[in-house]
């Protein structure tokens, strides 16, 4: 008789800690094929609907970069905090108050030459994420109140101002009664990269941002903190390290990025305000921060991976008939097997035999 | 008397009663020195489960039964990667109520606007009749009753059994429960299916008692707020009560004030029931002298026996 015992390594694997997201994603793809078999569809043909058709279409590339935009921004901000231990978990309701705040801004002035009006939204898009993300942040320091729970109550609340905003005040007079604001002026659409695409400013500020946060984590007084908070609290504590401060600054940093994110996203592809501005990249981003190790660089990777799902689940939608929400369980499959798999960071499964006293 | 003091009650306890099921299941979780933040994913998921089986069959209880059913079985996920395989339990709590919500909305869509069967009147001959407190008391459906006979009996086990001593013990200090020779994982393993089942039962009466319909994400955040509820509670049995129906309370009345439609846009009363959850939190969470009394000591730490 064999008997399955963990054997704690003594310290984290490097070899696992990049190898269990590559196995994770391969036994998520295979689980995917059984679900498509599942649902009636060939699993062969699927995936490739899924996972490769819309890399090799035309448009495909720059509409990676387009979904991806907001899942970095987002996912190193999350990648931060969660290190220190702050669950920040309000994403999606930060990408909201953002998006409300800068577009407010647009539309207000829309012919603001594009020089001051953009960065002025930018600006405004940081402080509404930030300012969302400094109430948990307040009511954890002050209060002990979970930041898990008040962040995603506020997310719910969020959703509602906006679908507020756009039924009522903010409602375009001559959209013929939809529920969603005018265009933005020219001045307050977000600059595109690339011509003939979608791709906006957004992907490359997500590449400045995770840059910036690996310089952060890895470079800085506060990256050294955040990551002593998230592996020795005690040690943190001893060494005089304020985990107030530090719960402050992942909140304001993770709100602020998904604030961006959802200015970004309304003012590019969407191109106005309405009641759903978001796929869930708020909760996404929180599987793209895991799958990216926490780390800045390793998010910019996920976050591409990530991408490919909506991709793929918008072809699945159109070419297989399935519905959207198969992307959302190939997510939560994926995050499944990543903490399944992450097992192996620390420990080593080792099979055993009872010996048998006397035995040779 | 115009207002009708009676329907009022009743739409109270029929809204209250999911929270109270699926707070409670996270009682006992949460005793084990389990989080198991997947609530709302197990709920939807026994929504979908118990409305497509009662809409096939007819039957309210074998489609409370099988979503109850499935909800444990979802939970076995969660139990399997937090006990055995030592994942940290925030995270898989959030990946169990993202993969709840997709495969809820899958299961679901071919169920969207179809209406089930009304849920049966469990009616107590004679005594229904009283004035006022006989609706009230004798005339429910069976998963009012089945909320307070589930509260009753788990308050009856983690106080007055033995078990119950010793799922608590493993939740206050897992080393020790472990060194006297009881198995925490096992234990835990046990706690955690019982909770998806209440979670599964509750999402259950969302679709076939409180609703009769599924609609993609109808949980609306009931999964989270009954998480805050235990906080709430400071992890005590009639406190609970006192919560759920508190919140049943408010998320009626911010429907019932909807419906007046008086001046106030009804997306701001909407939000008052998340609103009143941070609150709530808020003032219980400030006293952390309560909050370390009362907290299951282990809550959320994984364990792994050594050698």
């Amino acid at each position: 008789m064999l008997r399955i015992r963990l054997e704690p390594r003594g310290e984290r694997s490097l070899l696992w800690t990049v190898a269990s997201p590559v196995v994770a994603i391969a036994l998520t793809v295979i689980a995917a094929g059984a679900i498509f078999a599942l649902l009636g569809r060939a699993p062969g043909e699927a995936l490739y609907t899924f996972l490769i058709a819309p890399l090799v279409s035309d448009n495909g590339p720059p509409e990676l970069l387009v979904k991806a935009a907001p899942l970095v921004l987002i996912g190193v901000g999350l990648s931060l905090g969660f290190r220190a231990g702050v669950w920040n978990i309000g994403a999606e309701g930060q990408y909201i108050l953002g998006a409300i705040c800068g577009a407010g801004l647009g539309l207000a002035y829309p012919e603001t030459p594009a020089l001051v009006l953009y960065p002025a939204m930018m600006l405004l898009g940081v402080l509404g994420g930030a300012a969302l993300g400094a109430i948990p942040a307040l009511l954890r320091t002050r209060f002990n109140a979970s930041e898990i729970l008040t962040s995603l109550m506020l997310t719910y609340v969020m959703q509602l101002l906006l679908i507020y905003l756009v039924t009522g005040p903010w409602r375009d007079p001559e959209g013929y009664g939809f529920p969603q604001t005018a265009m933005f002026s020219p001045d307050a659409t977000a600059p595109i990269l690339f011509e003939g695409t979608r791709v906006h400013l957004g992907a490359l500020t997500a590449l400045a941002v995770a840059l910036a946060g690996w310089l952060l984590l890895g470079r800085s007084v506060y990256g050294f903190q955040l990551r002593v908070l998230g592996q020795a609290p005690r040690a943190a504590r001893f060494a005089g390290f304020s985990e107030n401060r530090l719960v402050w600054l992942s909140m304001l940093l993770s709100g602020g990025l998904a604030g961006l994110a959802g200015l970004f996203e309304v003012s590019g592809p969407i191109g106005q305000l309405m009641p759903s501005i978001s796929p869930g990249y708020g909760f996404t981003a929180i599987i793209v921060a895991y799958l990216g190790r926490l780390h800045p660089l390793g998010v910019l990777v996920a976050g591409l991976t990530l991408a490919l799902s909506y991709l793929g689940g918008e072809a699945a939608q159109i070419e297989l008939k399935l519905p959207s929400a198969v992307t959302g369980i190939f997510q939560g499959v994926l995050l499944f097997f990543l903490l399944g798999c992450d097992l192996l960071i620390l420990y080593r499964i080792r099979l055993t035999r009872p010996r048998v006293l006397g035995a040779a | 008397m115009s207002f009708p003091l009676t329907t009022f009650i009743l739409s109270i306890m029929t809204s209250s009663t999911p929270l109270l099921l699926a707070a409670s299941g996270e009682l006992v979780v949460e005793k084990s020195g389990v989080l198991n933040l997947g609530l709302e994913g197990m709920m939807l998921v026994g929504a979908v489960v118990g409305f497509a089986v009662t809409y096939h069959t007819g039957s309210a209880l074998l489609g409370a039964f099988c979503g109850a059913l499935a909800g444990m079985l979802l939970a076995s996920v969660f139990a399997v990667l937090t006990l055995s395989l030592l994942a940290n339990q925030v995270a898989t709590g959030l990946a169990l109520t993202i993969f709840g919500t997709g495969l809820s909305a899958l299961a679901g869509s071919s169920y969207v606007g179809l209406a089930g069967p009304p849920i049966p009147i469990l009616d107590v001959p004679v005594l229904s009749a009283l004035p006022v407190i006989g609706p009230i008391v004798f005339q429910q459906n069976g998963f009012v009753y089945a909320s307070f006979a589930l509260l009753g009996a788990i308050a009856w086990f983690l106080y007055r059994s033995h078990a119950g001593l010793i799922l608590r013990a493993v939740g206050d200090s897992h080393e020790a429960a472990h060194a006297i020779g009881y198995n925490v994982i096992g234990i835990r393993y046990l706690a955690v299916a019982f909770g998806g089942a209440m979670a599964g039962l509750a999402g259950a009466d969302l679709s076939i008692g409180y609703n009769t319909n599924w609609a993609e994400n109808m949980t609306a955040g009931r999964g989270w707020i009954a998480l805050a509820l235990v906080v709430f509670s400071t992890w005590r049995p009639f406190w609970l009560v006192v919560g759920a129906y508190l919140f049943g309370g408010i998320m009626y009345a911010s429907l019932y004030v909807q419906g007046t439609g008086l001046a106030i846009p009804s997306q701001f009363v909407a939000s008052l029931p998340y609103l009143a959850t941070i609150a709530v939190l808020v003032a219980i969470s400030r006293d952390r002298a309560r909050i370390r009394l009362n907290a299951p000591a282990c809550l959320g730490l994984s364990f792994r026996a050594a050698g």
